[in-house]
């Protein structure tokens, strides 16, 4: 903490010390949590926070649901990246049940993974632009973000909850249709994104107003557990895809953006770097796509075609058993992470052998992070809480999971 | 340096806590530690401490619930990651039913307090010397700890889920 800081904290009459709410249902809390603010004017002098509005149980229901019945749960966890968090429960599953994924099933989910990562911080950094005034830039993306969910809808049929992919690959292939928009993506996105970010980086009135709002140092990143852009604002190069890479991510040349301060303004340009690095990825893992089937060999986990199921008693045989949820396990517990697009999310499985999983918990980097918040909002004015809130990407979904 | 591997861990924990040391196994590449509850905040502060080991990052903290094994009914388990090594290793200790209470590691990092709270939440465990010891997730009326096994869902008359015939036994049924 600041001298600053500290002398405002001091400074605090009682006498005029007020109890706001700022929440639960804010315009500008993006989602529904409280935070009960004791303020002297303008500046916070402390603040408590109540989570829990949207719980959902998602655990608890874990424990009832066949495993490819959990990928929907997934779904909404952090629902600005949804296909992160369905891949990231696929390839647990896969790692529990020991299954070689084809190489072009990898770079697919690459693809996918990547797209969500910009859909994600494409709106958080417009959101930012909005709590610091500016609508303008808050439209912009959206434009863009449709494409990405029009990529979506053409691989799931779904725009939000996406439920992507399946045990052991994809459900199908890129469609041509796929194909056309991704190419039509990758060349105007660019410019676009470049649009948008000339709009707030080097824009005078948005760096005064996010400079210094709502720091974190490393140390205290740390002992936090941060994770994901805002540990990397903070100064520190962690990030899943290369400490522990997955679906093929050693394959990829990118570069991990670092802040300096951990403020907002640094948070954003992370995130804004980490779009186009993102977009690299993307270009390479499309102009490498392997051939191949988009789907592993893998009979007890993924459903037979349809019309295999009408004429193959095989087939047959194993839709009931995929449906019903007959299929053998190995027991065991495995941890597997991915970089979501708030941090490291990771799933940890304890399986008993039984078709549903014995415990199922979701490591949410939101839920661990935002715990911080208060530390990091203490002294300054409200409207920089709100930049601070908006800055570090609080999805109430993945928070109450 | 050299980057250390799961079994240079498991004997470097083993030289220091002995007996503590109650079990262990390696489950899919990670290294799992079984240890004397009383024990394992010594036992992280140790890990984050130690030059080599350099334990740095807590990842995430787990409650879980086998009522069928008496004396041992819950698990806590700190995941925990050492960038130096690029390791993962998994603390666990088991409490009985009668005796929920295991010491806090806020005081070695500051993120295990939402992590702890969400764990008495679910599970009724209780961390001793936790600052701020409250539900986070269900409402603070809440008489009973929803994620503990006896609690099952609403849908369990549903024959489609029964469990016997999906290769789990239910003591219930």
């Amino acid at each position: 903490m600041s001298q600053e800081i500290k002398d405002i904290l001091q400074a605090a009459d009682p006498a005029n010390v007020a109890t706001i709410n700022f929440g639960p249902t804010h315009p500008s809390t993006h989602g529904i949590f409280q935070n009960i603010l004791k303020v002297d004017g303008e500046k916070i002098i402390s603040s408590e926070q109540t989570v829990g509005y949207i719980h959902r149980a998602f655990e608890k229901l874990a424990e009832r649901r066949p495993y490819n019945q959990i990928t929907p749960i997934t779904d909404r966890l952090n629902y600005c990246s949804s296909p992160i968090n369905n891949i990231g429960w696929e390839m647990t599953v896969e790692k529990l049940i020991g299954v070689d994924i084809p190489k072009r099933v990898q770079y697919m989910r690459v693809i996918i993974m990547e797209l969500a990562r910009i859909a994600d911080h494409l709106i958080c950094n417009s959101v930012i632009g909005v709590d610091a005034g500016a609508l303008t830039s808050f439209f912009y993306p959206f434009s863009e973000r449709e494409k990405i969910y029009e990529l979506y809808e053409e691989m799931s049929g779904a725009r939000l909850t996406t439920n992507m992919g399946r045990i052991g690959g994809f459900e199908r292939d890129f469609t041509p249709v796929f194909h056309q928009k991704l190419q039509s993506f990758l060349k105007t996105f660019p410019k676009a994104f470049e649009e948008f970010d000339s709009m707030l980086a080097r824009n005078r009135i948005f760096m005064d107003r996010t400079k210094g709002a709502g720091p974190i140092s490393a140390e205290r990143a740390l002992s936090y557990s941060f994770s994901g852009p805002n540990l990397r604002a903070a100064g520190v190069d962690y990030d899943v895809r290369v400490m522990s890479p997955y679906s093929s991510y050693e394959d990829f040349d990118f570069i991990i953006p670092v802040g300096v301060n951990g403020d907002t303004y640094d948070r954003f340009m992370v995130r804004q770097e980490e779009i186009r690095q993102s977009l690299r990825i993307i270009e390479q893992a499309y102009k490498n796509l392997p051939e191949g089937d988009y789907k592993a060999d893998l009979p007890d986990f993924y459903l037979p075609a349809k019309s295999d199921v009408y004429n193959n008693m095989e087939a047959l045989i194993y839709h009931f058993k995929i449906v019903m949820g007959e299929t053998e396990l190995p027991v065991g517990e495995v941890y597997h992470a991915v970089e979501g697009g708030n941090g490291e999310l990771g799933y940890y499985l304890i399986s008993d052998g039984g078709r549903t999983p014995y415990r199922l918990q979701f490591r949410r980097p939101c839920f661990i992070y935002y715990q911080a918040y208060p530390e990091m909002i203490k002294g300054l004015p409200i409207s920089d809480a709100v930049l601070t809130l908006s800055s570090i990407n609080v999805i109430a979904g993945e928070l109450d999971a | 340096m050299e980057k250390q591997n799961n079994q240079e861990y498991l004997t470097a924990v083993q030289a220091a806590f002995g007996a503590d040391v109650l079990a262990h196994e390696e489950a899919f590449g990670m290294l799992n530690i079984e240890m004397t509850p009383s024990r394992i905040h010594d036992a992280i502060q140790w890990l984050q401490q130690h030059q080599d080991l350099s334990v740095n990052y807590l990842t995430n903290i787990a409650g879980v619930h086998y009522p069928e094994a008496v004396g041992r009914e819950f698990a806590v388990v700190y995941q925990l990651h050492s960038w130096k090594n690029n390791l993962r290793l998994r603390i666990k200790g088991f409490l009985p039913k009668e005796n929920l209470h295991i010491a806090t590691i806020t005081d070695l990092f500051a993120g295990a307090n939402w992590m702890e709270r969400e764990t008495y939440d679910f599970f009724g465990i209780i961390f001793d010397g936790h600052p701020d010891l409250r539900r986070i997730l269900n409402m603070d009326d809440m008489d009973y700890f929803p994620m503990r096994k006896e609690y099952v869902l609403e849908d369990a008359t549903r024959e489609d889920k029964d469990d016997r015939f999906f290769g789990r036994n239910n003591n219930e049924l």
